[in-house]
């Protein structure tokens, strides 16, 4: 948990304005057209592959979503023909569009339903009476839709007889069209419709409060001379260590009806808003946290002098110099925390109580009401305010100029007793706060049977009795962690390479740029539901994958590609092109380069990569909820399902085997990046000045 | 590293000698059947030795998941079936199946011995019960003493205002104990009078959850003192320590059958029949009768710890099919009456 494991997280927003400035606009030299060799050649071929990659798990399946989410269900009246016989032969057939025309018994609006609609018959006979001796004929014209007799699907274009007892149970089954009856029908029931609200207010809430405490703690550790705050530092990133629903049980033994501190909510239940802002101000606080510390670091002293010198007073210099200067970063931080909440599942699954947010809408209609249309449309709607916010990031960023000059004198905080013990109560404060609910999950997880029986036992580490997956879930979660940092890491540093490194093909360039950045504005929720309908194709040549655990790695990677693909960007800009340029003039083939130079000097931060991607893939829950199988069951799954059989011990355990399990990844990369540093970095420091 | 050719022809060899293995173990009889299921986790190798002991043969991979999950993949698998085999899923879930044309029908050896409200009424039955949860409700004792509540008899009972804010019960929406609560009300009170029981209900709700066993957990944790739920969580809680009681409303109970069925279009057929005919044996039906108090058997269900003596006969006569066709249209006026009610309640 040093500073530089967490440039992964940093990276992606801060330094964005040059990851999205062309890199062929960046040096004059490449406007000289080389002709296309045989390294071209090939990396033209690996993009194409990356390209490709990021088309088949990011691109179609979410087209997938869009095309599911249009398509709609009505009852087909026209299809189904009748014939009756009331004692006297059998009358001509008549569909049931003609009836329901003569009776004007159903409204258009009637007729359109879901994939499970059904439509009992009898409407379209007012004379109707199942102890009458009248009997009923029923076919379909084309065998497109289906009835059912009973419980009986009847699918074929046969003339199907009834007597009256029998024909009060046959049902319509719907058939398939393309439309926006979907959308509409969302739009049209409040309940569905007021979790957009709430989602938004949530979001908006926690992003405020997180931003404003972030900022305080940012401040604290940059502009004051106080103690601590490598300790803080490490505290404050813990929760980036957990699944996000893990706040939500501590908050549970907190402030639940047996809480420790009930009291303390004055008789306001935790189960609704107050649970999920207070668990989303704990999970998004780290990343608010980096990227507002690293915006705050990069100031310059000289400006806070020429504020001494021109007499400005602390508060003026700090809504002068300190605000306009951290303002990016500000905006970055408000836009990860804002899609971060109205994003996450896991925390309103298990707090939210009857406060109803979009992305627990998704789960219900899928899981619940094994509704995909429905689920696909709150899906797409879930989608807009999330690209909307990074829409508005993208274009404040790109407005961002370089505050650091060569000229810049780093900000040396000099000791102020006063302000140095109020910052230092203020972050003890945050720090408790994060660290109790932490040690409340572990404390709940050790006591036997809460409330009744408090000894201490390892009663509910005893994972392969309960739902969940049991202690293969934790195991599966480990090999997927490895597996998504191993691959993860190779695609994402790869293409990255390509990306910047490449001189030709500006174009492709510029599309697999805007593919590498999507990834951020899509919820996990979204891309998982997307997945299922995309790979679960029989017609899908990638079917095999659909169960694997190849699938939760695709899913996983493609989810954290950003920001991973940000840091690799931001490494290898530090490279100059000249290494290529020399490399190709000596005749060596770009993988020498690229194998011997451009990997050992980025080595830091593909090891940063990787632990950002292990880390997120031990935590994750809405990217993969819908694509585990029995096989591939996962703790952070395990978390949520646990809770959800009302195991909320366990899975506390579990939630706290997952911290464990990634402090260890964090402390194995830790030493791993020192001996980097010393074998491939040394470098850096030999003579006093870095390079650049 | 370069791979050599002697490693390349070594590692040639053992892709053979592994490919023979395949072969080998595909030749003697062992056949595996792909077999999902939502019962609990704890009871599942149980099941599969049980089994084993009569068909060696037949080798079970089981794919597990709550009620929800199972049947919202087998949905979405509809046009490319990965399972063979359903062995213990909600009926209501099958019927959905059967509605889309996935079942095979099949009539199993021995199945006049069953309770003909345990099987699928058509000529060759789609599917086939093998026991029935039943829901009940979970009552703290410590926690209704602290807050100076009656135990409940009746589902009536619940409506009084001393319960307000120390009910919980699922949410019909995400849960099939929530809709197998609701479309019993239903048929007790009568669709009219359902909804003026629920309206009052929901009065003392404090909230829904998400799965039908949590409330039963969260009575037995004493976070809510009444949770509905279903018998066999609580007789499990019970077991566990908890202080509950088990009750069962005096109008009558709803009630849900764990039933089995074949999936259309399996090739391993015969395999699947031999499951069917097994899964309604009486040894079978002694096995599911450990946990569960209502077996399809006629006659044989010994009484099971901690489940009221009165449970079957306060079964109701559940109409699955009303359920089924039903389904949508009471989940929507369920949403609307009481899911778009967005402060929660204490």
């Amino acid at each position: 948990m040093t500073a530089d494991a967490d440039t992964a997280t940093t990276d992606a927003t801060t330094v964005t304005a040059p990851a999205s400035t062309t890199p062929a606009a960046a040096s004059p030299a490449a406007r000289i057209r080389p002709k296309t060799g045989r390294d071209d050649k090939i990396m033209a071929a690996f993009i194409a592959v990356i390209g490709l990659y990021l088309i088949v798990s990011l691109a179609l399946p979410l087209y997938a979503v869009l095309s599911k989410s249009v398509s709609a269900f009505y009852f087909d009246l026209g299809n189904f023909e009748f014939q009756v016989d009331r004692g006297a032969g059998w009358s001509a057939p008549v569909t049931a569009r003609q009836l329901n025309d003569e009776l004007r018994a159903l409204s258009p609006e009637e007729l359109r339903t879901s994939g499970d609609g059904r439509l009992a018959v009898t409407v379209f006979f007012p004379d109707f009476n199942f102890r009458a001796p009248t009997r009923y004929r029923i076919r379909q014209v084309q065998p497109e839709a289906a009835f059912l007799a009973g419980t009986r699907r009847v699918a074929d274009t046969d003339w199907h007889t009834f007597d009256s007892n029998q024909f009060r149970r046959v049902v319509l089954r719907a058939s398939k069209s393309t439309g926006l009856d979907n959308y509409r029908a969302y739009f049209s029931t409040p309940a569905l419709f007021r979790s957009l609200k709430n989602s938004l207010t949530i979001a908006v809430i926690s992003t405020v409060l997180t931003v404003a405490l972030a900022f305080g703690f940012a401040y604290a550790l940059t502009r004051s001379a106080m103690r601590f705050k490598g300790l803080f530092r490490i505290i404050a990133m813990a929760p980036i260590l957990v699944p996000s629903l893990l706040p939500g049980i501590a908050l549970v033994y907190l402030f639940g009806n047996q809480g420790m501190l009930k009291s303390f909510l004055l008789g306001e239940s935790i189960y609704g808003p107050i649970g999920i802002v207070i668990g989303s101000v704990f999970f998004t606080f780290p990343h608010a946290m980096i990227i507002i510390t690293t915006a705050l670091s990069l100031s310059d002293a000289r400006l806070y002098e020429a504020a001494v010198s021109l007499r400005a007073s602390r508060w003026k210099t700090f809504w002068t110099v300190t605000i306009p200067g951290a303002r990016y970063g500000l905006v970055s931080a408000a836009f990860v925390v804002f899609n971060l909440v109205i994003t996450d599942f896991g925390l309103p699954k298990v707090i939210g109580g009857q406060y109803n947010m979009l992305a627990v809408d998704i789960y219900k209609q899928v899981i619940g009401q094994q509704n995909f249309e429905m689920g696909a449309v709150v899906s797409v709607v879930l989608l807009i305010p999330a690209l909307l916010a990074f829409t508005i990031d993208r274009v404040v960023q790109k407005k961002q100029v370089a505050q650091l000059s060569s000229r810049s004198v780093p900000y040396a905080p000099q000791p102020h007793r006063r302000f140095d013990a109020l910052c230092l109560l203020y972050c003890v404060l945050v720090t408790v706060f994060i660290a109790g609910l932490i040690g409340v999950c572990q404390y709940a997880a050790l006591i036997k049977f809460w409330p009744y029986d408090l000894s201490l036992s390892f009663n509910n580490y005893n994972f392969d009795v309960m739902d969940g997956g049991g202690w293969d879930s934790w195991k599966n979660s480990i090999r997927l962690a490895l597996y998504t940092a191993a691959a993860g890491t190779a695609v994402i540093f790869c293409g990255a390479y390509m990306v910047e490194k490449t001189q030709r093909f500006v174009a492709t360039r510029a599309a697999f740029q805007f593919l590498a950045m999507l990834p951020m504005a899509i919820p996990g929720m979204v891309l998982g539901l997307a997945y299922i309908f995309f790979f679960n194709n029989p017609a899908n040549p990638l079917h095999g994958l659909y169960g694997s655990m190849a699938i939760l790695v695709i899913c996983t990677v493609t989810h954290f590609y950003t920001v991973s693909h940000l840091t690799a960007v931001t490494a290898l800009k530090q490279m100059d092109r000249e290494f290529e340029s020399v490399a190709a003039s000596l005749k060596q083939p770009f993988h020498k380069v690229f194998s011997r130079v451009t990997v050992p000097v980025c080595l830091p931060s593909v090891l940063d990569i990787s632990i950002y991607l292990f880390v997120n893939a031990m935590t994750t829950v809405s990217g993969v909820i819908f694509l585990y199988s029995p096989d591939t069951a996962l703790a952070s799954i395990a978390v949520l399902n646990m809770d959800d059989a009302g195991d909320i011990a366990p899975a506390a355990a579990m939630g706290m085997m997952i911290f464990y399990s990634n402090i260890g990844a964090r402390l194995i990369h830790l030493l791993l990046t020192r001996k980097v540093m010393r074998n491939t970095q040394a470098w850096r420091t030999r003579r006093g000045e870095a390079v650049r | 590293m370069k791979p050599t050719v002697s490693t390349t022809a070594s590692k040639a060899v053992a892709a053979a000698l592994a490919a023979g293995l395949l072969m080998f173990s595909a030749a003697g009889r062992a056949v595996d059947l792909t077999v999902y299921t939502a019962v609990e986790a704890e009871d599942l190798k149980r099941y599969a030795d049980t089994f084993n002991e009569d068909h060696p043969d037949i080798n079970i991979k089981w794919v597990r998941d709550s009620t929800g999950i199972v049947t919202a993949k087998l949905l979405a698998e509809k046009n490319n079936p990965q399972a063979d085999i359903i062995w213990g899923l909600a009926g209501t879930s099958l019927l959905l199946m059967k509605a889309e044309g996935m079942m095979e029908p099949y009539r199993p050896k021995g199945l006049e011995n069953l309770d003909p409200k345990f099987y699928d009424s058509d000529p060759v039955p789609s599917w086939v019960g093998m026991d029935a949860w039943v829901a009940a409700i979970c009552y703290n004792t410590v926690e209704g003493a602290k807050h100076n509540l009656e135990a409940p008899d009746s589902w009536r009972d619940l409506l009084k205002p001393m319960y307000r804010g120390h009910v919980i019960m699922p949410n019909p929406n995400s849960s099939g104990t929530g809709f197998l609560d609701v479309s019993s009300w239903l048929q007790i009170f009568g669709e009219k009078g359902g909804w003026t029981y629920m309206d009052g209900l929901h009065r003392n709700i404090a909230r829904y959850t998400h799965s039908g066993s949590k409330p039963c957990k969260l009575a037995a944790a004493g976070e809510i003192p009444i949770g509905i739920s279903f018998a066999f969580r609580g007789a499990r809680s019970k077991e566990a320590g908890a202080p509950i009681e088990i009750i069962i409303p005096s109008e009558g109970i709803g009630w849900e059958m764990e039933a089995s069925a074949i999936i259309a279009g399996t090739d391993k057929l015969e395999a699947a029949k031999t499951l069917m005919d097994w899964s309604i044996s009486r040894k079978a039906m002694e096995m599911y009768n450990t946990a569960y108090a209502v077996v399809g058997y006629r006659g044989i269900a010994k009484p099971v710890k901690h489940f009221p003596p009165e449970t079957v006969s306060a079964m109701i006569d559940n109409d699955f099919e009303f359920a089924a066709n039903n389904r949508k249209r009471i989940l929507t006026e369920w949403q609307r009456r009481y899911d778009s009610k967005s402060e929660p309640k204490n």
